[in-house]
């Protein structure tokens, strides 16, 4: 078992913030300690496929027993949430989960959705005490499940991504923004964000502002 | 950019506002006058005996969206609105900066100050030249008074209470040559100086009025954003005072309200008789008056501006909500100071 362990939290990280806390540590702080959320038809969208996919229910085909909306949670990150679907596969020496994480749309470049079914499978193997070395993704656009496997570099990633989010929910802080268009540009936060801003200094504004402003009084040399 | 959602004012006397899947619907005497979707309210504001019926409060409740209930004469009585979310770090920052607030009363004092001049410098330079010597002297100086006042206060460090004084002195200067920017002779339309709680003429009912509607939206903006409107900088808490969407309303009085007022006498859009005198001189717009300033103001927020700060065009009427989003980003931490909303 790796030694990193997320610092104590009055609630658990919920599952889902961590594909906000990899695409952006500022994304995730705004919605989940701030509580700042644009609904926009993209989350609307992905908000009704969710509902259906939560709405069905258990049951066995073959050799794999499909648990639907199974509840996680990992108590050494302190993360909890909830899986869309958990397959327990026969084996030999017992049952192996396997998560799947349905998404809309189509695979991503960064590897939010990645990160997101890797904490799905770390929860689930302090749930069961067992090993489970894939999952996969299914995205709606193109209807494919795209197989993920729980490698080394995948599982640093994601403790990483919850002790650094767990971090932030202790202290409270959300991180200034720093603009970078290939992700700002697609994030959904960014009116509220508005990662230009920090760049900028409104005292400075102010301060011209007010000169322009006089600009034309007679009597005034500005300062 | 964010869109601006529609407040509905409802004025007529009797009418009743029901729910109609996700419609609201508005109906005279039965007869249905408007259907408006409920994704692209943001508030609805009543003027007086209208009947809302309780599926219809329950289903704005539900999506956020505020209903306020004015009397007759445009004042408070009632707000019901769902479950607040607000921001509790953001809140708390607020608190502590309110403890503080030196600096951000600094911004809105200057443009207050910087914008009501602008306003007497229009004026001056639109119709200057038709003025008579004496009135057009006589705004000159209070110009040159508010601009040596927003010296004082930009370049300078006062503590709160002389910002507060600064601003006090430059309303003073500023209402004492509002009534030479009304063009139109009528006696009933002149301006004695500003009166508040009643009204005491036409101009300051319609500027009392339109104060009315721009607090409502300050307010709104402040809570969208997830600030506390009780807590202010400029103002001071009193029990039940929204100071903060006063302090945010500020800035923008001359601009948005002011100048409205100005061009709706100025241009004929009211007049005597849109005005009604009751018992104790309290005057107020009539319901045609009352309509016509809202109809106005609905097309005067749809109007767009480049925004200062932001360098983006945004519709005016959505200017309480960045300015509102800005200080909240100042008390965050991510702006060193609050961008002042100055108009030129
Ligand atoms: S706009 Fe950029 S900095 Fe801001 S939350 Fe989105 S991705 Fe992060």
């Amino acid at each position: 078992m790796p030694a990193i362990t997320a610092p104590e939290l009055d609630e658990p990280i919920p599952l889902s913030a961590l594909q906000h806390a990899v695409y952006c540590l500022r994304q995730a702080a705004l919605i989940h300690i701030e509580r700042m959320w644009e609904e926009n038809r993209f989350t609307a969208e992905g908000r009704v496929l969710h509902d259906t996919v939560h709405e069905a229910a258990d049951h066995r085909r073959g050799a794999v027993r499909r648990v639907s909306a199974m509840p996680l949670a990992c108590r050494r990150l302190n993360l909890a949430g909830t899986a869309d679907l958990v397959e327990f596969r026969d084996g030999p020496d017992g049952e192996t989960a396997f998560p799947v994480e349905y998404k809309r749309g189509k695979a991503k470049l960064h590897r939010a959705d990645e990160v997101q079914l890797c904490a799905q499978a770390l929860c689930l193997e302090e749930m069961t005490g067992r090993a489970v070395p894939e999952g996969a993704l299914f995205y709606a656009t193109t209807r494919r499940r795209v197989g993920v496997p729980f490698d080394a570099e995948l599982r640093r990633l994601t403790e990483q991504v919850a002790c650094d989010f767990a971090a932030l929910i202790a202290a409270g802080a959300t991180p200034p923004a720093s603009y970078r268009a290939d992700r700002c540009n697609a994030c959904s936060l960014i009116e509220l964000c508005r990662p230009k801003l920090t760049r900028t200094s409104a005292a400075e504004f102010r301060r011209r502002a007010i000169a322009a402003s006089l600009a034309d009084a007679p009597g005034g040399e500005l300062p | 950019m964010k869109k601006l959602l529609n407040t509905l004012y409802v004025t007529t006397e009797g009418a009743s506002l029901r729910k109609d899947g996700e419609n609201l619907v508005a109906e005279v005497e039965s007869e249905e006058r408007a259907r408006v979707p409920f994704h692209m309210l943001a508030s609805v504001v009543v003027f007086g005996g209208v009947y809302v019926s309780p599926p219809l409060i329950q289903a704005l409740a539900a999506r956020g969206i505020t209903i306020v209930l004015l009397d007759r004469a445009g004042r408070f009585q009632a707000r019901i609105e769902g479950p607040v979310s607000g921001n509790v770090l953001l809140r708390r920052a607020q608190y502590r900066v309110s403890e503080r607030p030196t600096d951000i009363v600094r911004s809105f004092v200057s443009a207050k100050v910087a914008n009501q001049r602008t306003v007497l410098q229009r004026s001056l330079r639109d119709y200057g030249e038709e003025m008579a010597v004496g009135l057009r002297s006589r705004i000159e100086a209070v110009v040159d008074r508010l601009a040596g006042i927003l010296r004082r206060v930009g370049m300078t460090d006062l503590d709160v209470e002389a910002l507060r004084g600064a601003e006090g002195e430059a309303a003073f200067g500023y209402f004492s040559v509002f009534g030479s920017l009304i063009r139109v002779t009528d006696p009933e339309m002149q301006f004695g100086g500003r009166s508040r709680r009643p009204p005491r003429d036409a101009v300051n009912a319609v500027l009392s009025f339109i104060y009315v509607l721009l607090t409502h939206d300050c307010r709104s903006a402040a809570e969208a954003v997830g600030l506390d409107p009780a807590v202010g900088f400029l103002h001071r808490d009193r029990p039940g005072r929204p100071s903060l969407a006063l302090d945010l309303m500020e800035e923008l009085r001359p601009v948005l309200a002011d100048r409205l007022a100005l061009s709706l006498i100025n241009r004929r859009q009211l007049r005597p008789r849109d005005f009604e005198t009751q018992d104790g001189g309290a005057t107020l717009l009539t319901d045609d008056g009352r309509r016509t300033v809202l109809t106005a103001w609905q097309d005067r927020k749809k109007e767009e501006r480049q925004h200062p700060f932001l360098g983006e065009t945004a519709q005016l009427g959505l200017v309480p909500y960045l300015q509102a989003q800005l200080l909240s980003r100042h008390l965050r931490g991510d702006l060193d100071a609050y961008p002042p909303y100055i108009w030129k």
